[in-house]
């Protein structure tokens, strides 16, 4: 009976001292809490899974759009918003905001024309505005034809598919097509959702696709990614410098070297029709907004390393999904804005 | 003697402290049933209220022009809910026209012809069916259906009906219906609000029939043996017996499905089509209020969110006057019939 009674009682003070050292652990770990846009989740989720694993702190990222993941920071209820769309420079003041780009990614134009392969159908933005207008309606009008000599296009009707969410995606791609064409500048205009003049559209980037798939004769933009993964034709562009290019990552990383960042305030560039000979112009970022004066100092330290850990070392992971990470210039300008503007 | 008179006595305090509590407890039992019926109405009116006041920038931006505008410009913050008010009613009414005929006969054919073995294995397989999410259905309509419209269905409807055929020669009846302009269409795709509706009716067949079977099994069989004694046929016994017996809670269950057609969300969305355009063809794409609201809340902000939020209180006025129409169709009848 005694010895049972002294048994339970090493038990008992294992116990406790087992569960003491589980808190311990947990607290040593810090979850840091983001929200906003569904172009950098796979991205991010890599990288966390990564930093996880080295370090134990976990980040909580709820894709729930660009414009929700602004509120939600303003409101201070998480720790860093993500948009796509760069947040207006009163706004930033107001709140006392700061923001830097994480992550690029391209956006191509996609098609769907029977025995045409991806990266033989090359345009110009001029063109690619006009279809999108609904103004040609035709695969083989005359302007569509006089810039691809050899390429069979049919006598076949254009079915222009859209995105029929607000997404960043579509923010770059009518940003894009504004920038090189007065007539969609002003008609249409950019945002994240728009008035499309014509088409049908599709949710997500994988109704995008489907449609595209499904439609014979069809025109769509999704995420590089996207066309990579479910084997879309492309379009290859004419860019700023006049060359034609074709979606990769070193195109897309052209175009993040080649941005005006050096004129802009808190990187306030939307990198579209950049000026590189080998720039890709539909290229996009993701903006990471954050406190300048943090609400909780300790998360926001977290957030920093994360980014930091991110940006120099996460080169692979976003390579694997068809993101390109930033280059090395730019980096050396986040960390040095970073030193100047946050405080922490 | 004595003890006997104690014990009525005895009884007597107990019985009006029994009745004095009954009543106790009755009240409590009535304000409890009171406060869930009052829970329910002031979700209702909360719900409705909320989505008023989150659109009444919208309603003050736009004021009655709101109603009539074709217009979904985020560019240049222009909103107006005509064509996703058109897309939910068109889409909804396509729907009853597929779905009813078809529930009256499932309904018909399992309480009156067939074999009882038959019933009830075909009557749980249609409410499995009503239990089905609706996102299933959507991405059945997007990687089936659809494709399967486009490539059989369109061409034919296009081509025979519509004012738009691929080999340009218009038919009779493009030339001489308004069936013409229903059935024309520009797209090849599948997605537009014909499929959205023939989709919206598979959905709400299980509703309807399963309703119209339970109450064609409330008829009195003496009724229809008498009729059938008299010589009816089984479609007269049907029409003039079980269907007006039953006439109400028929057209209760009609409107049970319409309301879900009316708010479906998910399983437009993937069929629609999505364009904020109007136009007079039923094979053209369009956009429902449910599917503005899911495409576009995520993004929104300022003057475009409060027009979601208008939509929404359009929604809901759209259901109600849905369903006073349907109160007023069965006070109609309850004339007609002398009752």
């Amino acid at each position: 009976m005694l010895i049972s009674t002294k048994s339970m009682t090493r038990i008992g003070t294992a116990a406790v001292f087992a569960t003491a050292s589980l808190f311990a652990m947990a607290a040593q770990a810090t979850d840091i809490t983001g929200a906003g846009s569904s172009f950098v989740y796979p991205v991010l989720s890599k990288w966390s899974a990564g930093y996880a694993e080295k370090t134990g702190n976990k980040l909580n990222y709820q894709s729930v759009g660009s414009g929700a993941g602004v509120a939600q920071i303003k409101e201070g209820t998480i720790d860093f918003g993500a948009t796509d769309a760069p947040v207006k420079a009163e706004d930033l003041a107001q709140f006392g905001l700061g923001q830097f780009p994480v992550v690029v990614g391209g956006i191509v134009p996609v098609v769907n024309i029977p025995g045409v392969e991806a990266g033989q159908v090359k345009l110009d933005g001029a063109t690619l505005a006009d279809i999108f207008l609904g103004k040609i309606t035709m695969w083989n009008d005359p302007r569509i034809a006089s810039q691809n000599a050899g390429v069979n296009l049919p006598a076949k009707k254009i079915t222009v598919v859209h995105r029929s969410d607000g997404s960043g995606t579509s923010f770059n791609f009518t940003n894009y097509l504004s920038k090189v064409s007065p007539d969609w500048a002003a008609k249409v205009k950019f945002g994240t959702a728009v008035e499309w003049p014509t088409g049908v559209g599709g949710k997500g980037n994988e109704g995008v696709s489907q449609y595209v798939k499904q439609i014979v004769g069809s025109i769509g933009y999704v995420e590089y990614a996207y066309a990579v993964k479910n084997k879309i034709s492309w379009v290859d562009l004419k860019n700023a410098a006049g060359q034609v290019v074709a979606p990769s990552a070193e195109a897309f990383a052209a175009a993040a070297a080649t941005a005006d960042w050096a004129s802009a305030k808190d990187f306030n560039v939307i990198m579209t029709n950049a000026s590189g000979a080998q720039a890709w112009p539909i290229t996009a970022t993701t903006w990471v907004v954050m406190y300048k004066k943090p609400k909780n100092a300790e998360h926001t330290k977290v957030a920093f390393e994360f980014f930091k850990w991110a940006l120099e070392n996460g080169q692979k992971d976003a390579a694997s999904l068809d993101y390109v990470a930033l280059p090395d210039t730019l980096v050396k300008k986040i960390e040095a804005y970073w030193a100047s503007e946050y405080k922490h | 003697m004595q003890a006997n008179v104690g014990a009525v006595d005895a009884t007597v305090p107990q019985q009006e402290a029994r009745a004095r509590r009954d009543a106790r407890h009755d009240r409590l039992f009535s304000w409890l049933l009171k406060g869930c019926a009052l829970l329910v109405l002031a979700c209702l009116l909360g719900a409705a209220g909320a989505t008023l006041w989150g659109g009444r920038h919208a309603f003050g931006t736009f004021g009655w022009h709101f109603l009539v505008s074709d217009a979904w410009d985020p560019g240049s913050d222009t909103y107006g809910a005509l064509v996703p008010v058109y897309g939910t009613l068109m889409t909804s009414f396509i729907a009853l026209v597929i779905a009813v005929p078809i529930s009256f006969g499932i309904a018909l054919y399992l309480s009156e012809v067939a074999p009882p073995w038959l019933r009830t294995p075909v009557a749980s397989a249609i409410e499995l069916l009503a239990g089905i999410p609706s996102i299933i259905y959507g991405m059945w309509g997007l990687f089936i259906f659809a494709p399967f419209f486009a490539d059989h269905i369109k061409p034919w409807l296009t081509n025979y009906l519509g004012n738009k055929p691929d080999d340009g020669k218009l038919s009779w009846v493009a030339q001489h219906t308004f069936l013409g302009k229903l059935f024309g269409s520009d797209y090849p795709f599948g997605a537009s609000i014909l499929t959205a509706g023939i989709v919206l009716a598979v959905m709400i067949i299980p509703f309807i029939s399963s309703v119209m079977r339970e109450v064609f099994q409330t008829v009195p069989s003496r009724l229809k043996e008498s009729a059938y004694a008299l010589g009816s046929s089984t479609w007269e016994v049907s029409w003039d017996i079980v269907l007006p017996y039953t006439r109400s809670a028929v057209i209760g269950g009609i409107f049970l499905g319409l309301g879900r057609a009316l708010g479906e969300t998910m399983a437009v969305t993937f069929v629609l089509g999505n364009a904020m355009q109007l136009s007079a063809s039923i094979l053209d794409p369009g956009a429902s209020i449910a599917s503005t609201i899911a495409n576009q809340f995520s993004e929104a902000a300022g003057l475009q969110k409060s027009s979601l939020m208008a939509l929404a209180f359009l929604l809901f006025v759209v259901t109600f006057i849905v369903l006073l129409i349907a109160r007023w169709m069965l006070r109609q009848l309850a004339h007609k019939e002398g009752r």
